[in-house]
């Protein structure tokens, strides 16, 4: 052809015509045009806008949450491949093979531990990605039903963690599933049809080992990788995150864009970078727990759910099981999904903890709920005994409908109280009530992981670690 | 004439359209149903003989003194000849939360290591959290020998005369 490049050879031509098959445009963008079409191009990056508002870059809007979420979750199906092929579901095999893991196999420790702590990590990121898009009114119209498919995925997120939990075969992963699924139970009706289809028997054995593996390595991770296409996908349709804004002052008109390469893309490969970094070392650091093999003979003193449920199991030792297992938590949920219908104050949104008076009003909930936790934990550990009181009625009314009507009635005062002593709307009191709330729910988190003992009893931290090494 | 065609709905007057647009839509509905069915089947526990869940073979009836609690570790549970030479065979799983619970013969009652629920020897609750007394399994006695069918659980609140087997 009359090409007046002589140096272009006809061999080095093949190749950049099979180069530029692949990449339509040079793989670093010389203008601004270029950096969009960039976005555009890539199916990678496309889950993001050519340009973003300048405002959603901070840091304090996002803390790069939703970001970090989906990096663990790359280093869980990363990692968990490779366990895979280290690693078989049957009781016989199981725990010899994670020995064999931990021994034997190059890195395999290290694998174990990435996935690990990815695993538990993720629960926490996903947790405060929540409060974070709470608390910055990030569920409100029309971002509600994402807020829905994002309790959803940290539901599906706990599913991960504790079908995961059971396949090492230890005495922790044997006796926390058969706690953890011990709740099932108390559903009314249809309680011990589930827990023994979700066992594969009545108890846990090799049914249910098989069982939470399949749901664990293909069932929750298709579900989530489904649903959090949907998320992100989501976000860009109901006009991208939340533009973060002063209490009081109106959000500006004109909303200042940059384009996402390089602005966006470099802060999230920081965040990825330093998540990566801040993972892998402390997975060198500290290796996953591995106690001795499952024996189903002995049950060990105390025997604990996985320290994500212990907030319930808490529960469960101050109201019935009916209440504790199943009301509670179903409220709760119930209220979060109904949230974004029924708490629209459009005013707030992008503004951190609504207004200079929601700071206020959260800080002090928070407050009660860290003072006020404890004393009722003790409270019921030493003076309240309402079965003892009312010995007349059933234990699910004396111990269940009485103290779960207490507790309303404390919070529906606690809403009045607040609402009237600081002048603040619904939605400024609904948040100090969920602030409450949550500070009661990871005080009681912390009780049942650091201060109950053998036997369940509470005990000081130090006093609960000596014990259960002396057992 | 269209227009008045489209708004028949099915109860006055219904089209070949409409007709069909309902059956499809049920045969739709139907075979989802029997797909989650099937699935629901798929997934329910199989249970082999002589495992647990199966009947187990506890030996002759002699072999038990009365007064006497012996555990079936295999068996998941314990069977208690009670004074008047009648049998129970005790679900060893608390009713609490499910642990398994040891027989402490010192101190004659059965005792969970993990919510300190306890249990006497005819599986009746001596101190909660456990809300109802240990589940049972049905005793088979053919021809001297005791068999306990552990596939079958039999819960109950507390303990009654009826739920005894005699030789």
């Amino acid at each position: 052809m009359a090409d007046s490049n002589t140096a272009s050879q006809p061999s080095t031509r093949f190749v950049s015509r099979v180069w530029r098959s692949i990449f339509r445009r040079p793989l670093v963008p010389r203008s601004d045009r270029e950096r969009k079409l960039m976005v555009l191009d890539s199916l990678i990056l496309h889950i993001h806008p050519s340009t973003v508002p300048e405002k959603t870059l901070q840091l304090s809007l996002t803390w790069g949450l939703g970001g970090m979420a989906a990096i663990l979750m790359t280093i869980l199906l990363v990692t968990g491949v490779m366990l895979m092929f280290a690693y078989t579901p049957s009781p016989a095999q199981a725990y010899n093979d994670i020995l064999n893991l931990q021994t034997n196999v190059w890195f395999g420790q290290l694998v174990r531990n990435l996935h690990h702590w990815s695993g538990n990590a993720m629960l926490v990121v996903a947790f405060l990605h929540m409060l974070r898009v709470f608390f910055t009114g990030g569920f409100r119209e029309p971002r509600q039903f994402n807020w829905i498919v994002g309790i959803t995925l940290l539901l599906l997120t706990v599913g991960a963690n504790f079908t995961g939990y059971l396949l090492p075969w230890d005495q922790l992963a044997y006796w926390a599933v058969t706690v953890g699924t011990g709740l099932v139970e108390y559903i009314p009706l249809v309680g011990k049809w589930i827990q023994t289809v979700i066992l594969g028997g009545p108890e846990v054995g090799a049914a249910t080992l098989l069982n939470f593996y399949g749901l664990h390595i293909a069932l929750i991770p298709i579900a989530m990788l489904s649903l959090m296409s949907y998320h992100f996908w989501r976000i860009r349709k109901d006009g991208g995150v939340v533009i973060p804004r002063v209490p009081d002052e109106p959000g500006e008109q004109k909303v200042s864009r940059v384009t996402t390469i390089p602005h966006l893309v470099l802060r999230e490969l920081v965040v990825a970078l330093v998540l990566i970094a801040a993972i892998l070392l402390f997975s060198m650091a500290v290796n996953a727990p591995l106690e001795e093999l499952a024996n189903p003979d002995v049950s060990p003193n105390p025997a604990k759910a996985p320290w994500y449920f212990l907030g319930i199991q808490e529960l469960l030792l101050h109201f019935h099981p009916l209440v504790a297992a199943l009301v509670i938590p179903t409220l709760t949920l119930g209220a979060l999904i109904l949230l974004p219908y029924f708490d629209a104050d459009l005013d707030s949104v992008g503004v951190w903890f609504r207004s200079y008076k929601g700071r206020r009003m959260a800080l002090e909930a928070a407050m009660i709920g860290l003072v006020g936790t404890p004393l009722l934990v003790l409270a019921d550990e030493f003076v309240i005994d309402f079965v003892g009181w009312l010995p007349s009625l059933p234990t699910l009314v004396s111990n269940g409908l009485v103290p779960l009507a207490m507790v309303l009635l404390l919070l529906i005062g606690f809403y009045d109280w607040m609402k009237k002593r600081f002048a603040a709307t619904n939605c400024e009191t609904v948040q100090a009530t969920f602030v409450l709330l949550l500070t009661a729910f990871i005080v009681l988190t912390i009780v049942g992981i650091w201060f109950r003992g053998p036997g369940m009893a509470l005990m000081w931290p130090w006093d609960v670690s000596s014990a259960v090494v002396g057992h | 004439m269209a227009d008045e065609q489209k708004q028949t709905k099915l109860g006055s007057n219904p089209t070949r359209r409409d007709f069909l647009k309902l059956i499809w839509t049920g045969l739709g509905v139907l075979a989802l149903a029997e797909a989650g069915g099937m699935a629901v089947a798929f997934s329910l526990p199989r249970i082999a003989e002589g495992e647990f869940g199966g009947v187990v073979t506890a030996g002759p009836v002699d072999d038990f003194p009365r007064n006497s609690v012996t555990p079936f570790n295999q068996g998941r549970f314990y069977l208690s000849r009670l004074e008047d030479g009648g049998f129970l065979a005790l679900y060893r799983k608390c009713t609490h939360l499910g642990c398994a619970v040891p027989w402490e013969p010192t101190e004659g009652r059965f005792m969970c290591p993990c919510h300190a629920s306890a249990f006497d020897a005819k599986g009746n609750v001596l101190n909660p959290p456990a809300p109802r007394a240990m589940d049972l399994f049905p005793v088979l006695i053919e021809d001297g020998i005791v068999k306990v069918d552990t596939g079958t659980v039999i819960q109950r609140d507390k303990f009654d005369p009826s739920q005894v087997v005699y030789p």
